[in-house]
């Protein structure tokens, strides 16, 4: 008991802090100066928290949940996405007018339900986890309460994540009938016998796909991602579409690896694949045409969820690759879409003004070190190399290749080249565009959020020339 | 003394590599031109004096002993396919290693007095060193495609130093700045590194390596004298070689290349660079001699160059395009060597050659040099009293090339000449005689007219001087060099009866055995009344040259004018070298550029290429807006999408279950 308690402690630690941070609100009127400094502080400490447990491989309170391992380097993502976002947050929300006291403890709260998501050894914990992560993102979204395209965000979310709620929780339902648990293990091990209703089975999978595709943003359940994710404030929206989406795939790559021994006619896989290229074809497609910044980063988002995607078609196939590419990945995607994200939020002013990809003609003469790293994020997405992005790509494909998907890759690529043209046209703005008249003309520092910028790039370069590094701690882990 | 010291291989080339990134990263801030120039020759100075220690070392071992792998690292892995940066330390390579850093270093001390004032002087030595640097890993390399890089490598040196002074113009065929030149010398030789690509690519699909030992073992092994696919490799090997050592039909790069500073004329495409075609022959002597066709056609396209190269060198003026025609015949004379199978003969005329003709262009740049960029013959005459030294140097060059006994080049040259007559090759024989007695007779007409006869310059503006010292050094060893080198590979019947040991046959022949097995030849020592008659006859065909040469133009200054009157036909012919580089441009070159220019550009690349890509970002721009219609904004339309991918997973997976 002690030791399930000892090394649960990265979960433990965060929700507790969270809750503490909830009551400091309420007690200490303009307490934000206290709470954020706790808030990091409380990330900081659990990063450490799950660095330390990171070489553990079990489970915890009679198999609930997994400890170590698989859900310690997630804690750590998740810590280190959810402390970049607060960092930048800080500038931005004493801009913008938000800095309600709540706003730390949310973020805290969500990232303890994607903590719980990533650790989740059952069914029902991952539907806690899930729903914690939610009902924070939906109050987040909807945070600048004086934005009608902020509230509509929310409600939208809300309304949409409810209707998906409903199609995950009845695939529990199924799975249970099917298997007579919730337990992942129990899961697997009788997915690999003849089960007595396999039809029940198949449809149980077929809707958590569905719940968990929403919560990814694939195709055809993504199109609330492009509205709430404009809607929200960027730096929730920044917050949203890194940590979320790896919260997402970190609940992802466990559920399709305990049913594919159900799926002996390849079903599931086909659907895999079959919404993976549809999502990578109509993120990047939909992304040429828009003129809003935020929109286009959003699209841009959704078409990596079907990158990211390749990877569970790997591991539904029993490739390994599968899961230590999509690790890679989302190691990379955190730093160039947060760092990306947090450059708009930068540049953005009160009223949503600032935010069409015509405001950052000419940027490189007004902001020359923003627009440079804007650059290295944006190459980096594009999959150029030298940065992370192109290594991410590189083991995804090649995954996807050696699961005997040639198809999908040659997808992959096709919607890569499409979404170069959206990434360079950025900087072709920030570069070769004369700014126009109304152009911001006032300085804005970014303040601290400089630090988040800082980090981001660095780890966008270092992971793309020394991809061995995180590769070997992976494989360290993982095996292969 | 012992294999460790054979180790030390690593240092000959990263001397001269340490030595370019140091005068060409911090040379431009340096002003003393002392300090850059003595740094580069002290880098290519240290590879001599390691590479001698080396070559003392494999001295010391037997002959079997001699040939060592030294590996340094892998460059590259990919799969099955492993490349390394290995070294082959044996006779072949040392003795070229010896060449290239020997006649450099000189050439390198040399520079630092003709490049004195240069305003890029540092650039200068930086190249020098980076060509140094290529050319020995083309020498050393155990690979095909290691020695690949050095050709790659020493091709762009080339390429900048022949462009060294871009901003002047150059008199050249369809040619106007030295730009022209270096572009026209890097284009050509593309044609002959494409073959030497294609023979790599089909060496490795054959053998499944690089190697040159296991290369040339597997021929050996397993292919039967006249196989298809081993002329097939030999000859696109030699492709390569026509285009770097200059011959036919790959040749015409090499006059123009004159447009490069002198010392660069000397060192690549004189002495060194020039000759890596004949080296690569050399290092693959197994897998060419077992091409029959492959040998009989670099034979053939020696003797034709030879000849073809020695009658134009007859009319040329400039002091430069002069020694550059000599050197095409000089290397055509090299592959009829390796064409007959006198591999050791072929190697010690690429020695010996370096000595006299770096030696003569060295004089020659002196010349141009006393003669403020003087390089017209016509305008010269009467110089030996005001450069001694330069007139008695190139002197003694005259005479090695011309093939006058003891010099170095009679002996290089005769033992062709008598190889080519041994195995009965008599046409080739009296051709190349023939070329020997053109190179006679052209080269006497460069030393009369330079040296010779009537002060023809204009006395107020030029006033002739002798080189300084850095200068002159370097011609004085190269004479040396020049009278004794040939020593080194006296002939049998010469050596009074076997007394006197052939000492460069005797440390390239367990290099060539494998060679020599397969062309069987038969030993023929022992008809030494022949030899002695060719021999004599050779020397009386040179002098014969000489005599006609000196009785035309010892005192005559009218003569090259009146000799272009008398033979106006041929002359012009001569004159512009037997109209090659017009048959290139007019059936190459525009055609090239029309096709290029009215089909490739304007339709194809306009019409379809563009067309093509246009059209795909317009039609996946339409379907952006499509999908951007229904991205309606309404939550209920989200749904309703959502409903859709449901219900066509969920029947999917209900499907057949």
């Amino acid at each position: 008991m002690e030791q399930d308690f000892l090394l649960s402690a990265p979960i433990t630690f965060l929700s507790i802090m969270a809750t503490i941070l909830m009551v400091v609100d309420a007690l200490i009127k303009k307490s934000s100066k206290i709470t954020f400094t706790l808030s990091w502080l409380t990330l900081g400490i659990t990063g450490v928290l799950a660095a330390w447990t990171l070489k553990h491989n079990g489970t915890a309170f009679n198999g609930m949940i997994t400890v170590g391992s698989f859900g310690a380097f997630f804690d750590i993502l998740f810590c280190m996405g959810a402390l970049l976002t607060l960092i930048a947050a800080r500038p931005y929300m004493q801009r913008e007018n938000l800095e309600h006291d709540e706003f730390h403890s949310l973020i805290l709260f969500a990232v303890s339900g994607m903590m719980i998501m990533a650790h989740a050894n059952s069914l029902l914990i991952l539907f806690i986890g899930i729903e914690i992560m939610s009902v924070c993102f939906y109050i987040l979204s909807g945070y600048m309460r004086s934005s009608v395209r902020s509230v509509e965000a929310s409600l939208k979310y809300f309304l949409l994540g409810a209707f998906a709620t409903g199609f995950l929780v009845y695939g529990m339902a199924l799975i249970y009938g099917a298997t007579g648990s919730f337990d992942y293990n129990q899961i697997f091990m009788a997915a690999q016998h003849e089960l007595r209703f396999p039809s029940l089975m198949m449809i149980g999978i077929g809707l958590l796909l569905i719940g968990l595709s929403f919560k990814a943003a694939a195709f055809p359940f993504h199109q609330w991602a492009p509205d709430v994710y404009q809607g929200a404030p960027t730096v929730v929206t920044a917050f949203m579409s890194t940590a979320g989406k790896i919260a997402a795939f970190s609940a992802f790559m466990p559920i399709v690896a305990i049913v594919s021994p159900a799926d002996t006619e390849m079903k599931i896989q086909i659907i895999l694949a079959i919404i993976s290229a549809a999502t990578m074809l109509v993120g990047n497609i939909s992304a040429l045409t828009q003129t809003n910044i935020k929109r286009m980063l959003a699209y841009s988002s959704v078409a990596h969820a079907g990158y990211l995607m390749m990877g569970l078609v790997a591991i539904s196939a029993h490739h390994a690759r599968g899961v230590s590419g999509i690790l890679y990945y989302l190691s990379a995607y955190l730093f160039m879409q947060l760092g990306a994200f947090v450059i708009v939020s930068i540049l953005e002013r009160s009223g949503e003004k600032n935010l069409e990809i015509e405001d950052y003609a000419g940027l490189s003469k007004r902001h020359p070190v923003l627009a440079a790293l804007m650059t290295i994020f944006m190459l980096s997405l594009a999959g150029i190399p030298p940065f992370a992005g192109f290594f991410g790509k590189y083991y995804l494909f090649t995954a996807a290749i050696e699961s005997g998907y040639t198809w999908l890759t040659i997808i992959a690529v096709i919607s890569s080249i499409i979404s170069v043209y959206f990434y360079i046209g950025l900087i072709v703005k920030m570069y070769f565009t004369e700014p126009n008249e109304s152009g911001e003309s006032t300085q804005q520092l970014p303040g601290i959020a400089s630090i988040t910028l800082a980090v981001s790039a660095v780890a966008v370069v270092f992971l793309g020339l020394m991809p061995a590094g995180l590769l070997d701690v992976i494989k360290l882990l993982f095996g292969n | 003394m012992n294999k460790s010291m054979i180790d030390l291989i690593y240092l000959v080339p990263l001397l001269p590599l340490i030595g370019f990134f140091i005068t060409g990263l911090f040379g431009k801030k340096q002003k003393s031109e002392a300090l850059i120039g003595g740094i580069a020759s002290a880098a290519v100075g240290g590879a001599f004096v390691v590479t001698a220690l080396i070559f003392m070392t494999l001295v010391g071992h037997g002959s079997e002993e001699r040939s060592h792998i030294v590996r340094l690292f892998t460059w590259m892995q990919a799969g099955s396919f492993t490349i390394d940066v290995s070294y082959q330390v044996d006779q072949l390579s040392i003795l070229y290693t010896l060449i290239i850093t020997g006649i450099g270093t000189l050439i390198h001390i040399y520079s630092i007095g003709y490049m004195h004032g240069d305003k890029s002087f540092p650039r200068f030595f930086a190249y020098l060193n980076l060509f140094i640097f290529m050319m020995l890993n083309l020498v050393l390399a155990s690979n095909f495609l290691l020695t690949f890089l050095g050709w790659e490598g020493v091709g762009l040196c080339s390429y900048l130093l022949i462009g060294f002074w871009y901003e002047r113009k150059f008199d050249g065929s369809f040619i106007v700045w030295t730009g022209d030149a270096a572009k026209k010398a890097f284009i050509v030789n593309r044609i002959g590194d494409f073959g030497v690509l294609v023979a790599m690519f089909l060496m490795y699909n054959q053998f499944h390596t690089l190697d040159y030992t296991a290369v040339n073992a597997q021929a050996a092994a397993g292919f039967q004298p006249g196989a298809t696919l081993i002329t097939t490799i030999t000859l696109l090997l030699f492709l390569g070689c026509t285009g770097k050592s200059a011959q036919i039909p790959l040749g015409v790069w090499l006059p123009d290349a004159m447009a490069g500073p002198t010392p660069v004329s000397a060192l690549i495409h004189a002495a060194t660079m020039v000759t890596a075609g004949i080296f690569l022959i050399a290092r693959n002597a197994t897998m060419f001699a077992l091409s029959p066709t492959t040998m009989a056609v670099v034979a053939g396209i020696g003797v034709a160059t030879a000849l073809t190269a020695a009658l134009v060198g007859l009319v040329q003026n400039d002091i430069k395009k002069v020694l550059a025609y000599s050197t095409v015949s000089q290397l055509g004379f090299m592959f009829i060597a390796l064409g007959v199978g006198a591999f050791t003969a072929g190697v010690f005329h690429v020695m010996t050659h370096a000595f006299f003709k770096a030696l003569l262009f060295l004089g020659s740049g002196s010349v141009i040099h006393g003669m403020h960029e003087e390089q017209d013959i016509q305008k010269m005459g009467g110089l030996k009293k005001y450069m001694p030294i330069t007139y008695k140097t190139f002197f003694i060059g005259t005479l090695a090339i011309a093939g006058i006994f003891p010099f170095a080049g009679f002996f290089s040259k005769d033992e062709i000449l008598w190889n080519a007559f041994s195995q009965g090759h008599w046409v080739l024989w009296a051709v190349a005689v023939i070329a020997a007695f053109c190179t006679a007779f052209y080269m006497f007409r460069l030393l009369y007219l330079t040296f010779g006869g009537k002060e023809r310059f204009d006395h107020h503006h030029i006033h002739p001087h002798e080189s300084p010292k850095t200068m002159t050094f370097p011609l004085i060893v190269l004479a040396f060099l020049s009278v004794v080198g040939g020593f080194l590979g006296i002939p049998y019947a010469l050596s009074i009866g076997g007394s006197i040991p052939n000492l460069l046959e005797h440390w390239l022949e367990p290099i060539f055995a494998p060679a020599m097995e397969i062309l069987r030849r038969p030993e023929v020592h022992e008809v030494h009344a022949i030899e002695y008659g060719l021999m004599a006859a050779s020397l009386m065909i040179a002098i014969l040259g000489i005599l006609l040469a000196r009785s035309y133009y010892k005192n005559a200054s009218d003569q090259p004018q009146a000799m272009a009157n008398r033979f106006s036909g041929i002359y012009k012919l001569l004159w512009r070298k037997w109209m090659l580089d017009e048959v290139y441009q007019y059936f190459i070159v525009d055609v090239f550029y029309t096709i290029s220019n009215g089909f490739l550009w304007k339709i194809f690349d306009v019409k379809i290429v563009d067309g093509v890509v246009n059209g795909t970002a317009r039609s996946i721009a339409s379907a952006s807006e499509l999908l951007r219609k229904i991205q309606s904004g309404i939550a209920q339309n989200y749904a309703i999408m959502m409903m859709v991918g449901i219900v066509a997973i969920l029947v999917w997976l209900g499907l057949g279950t």
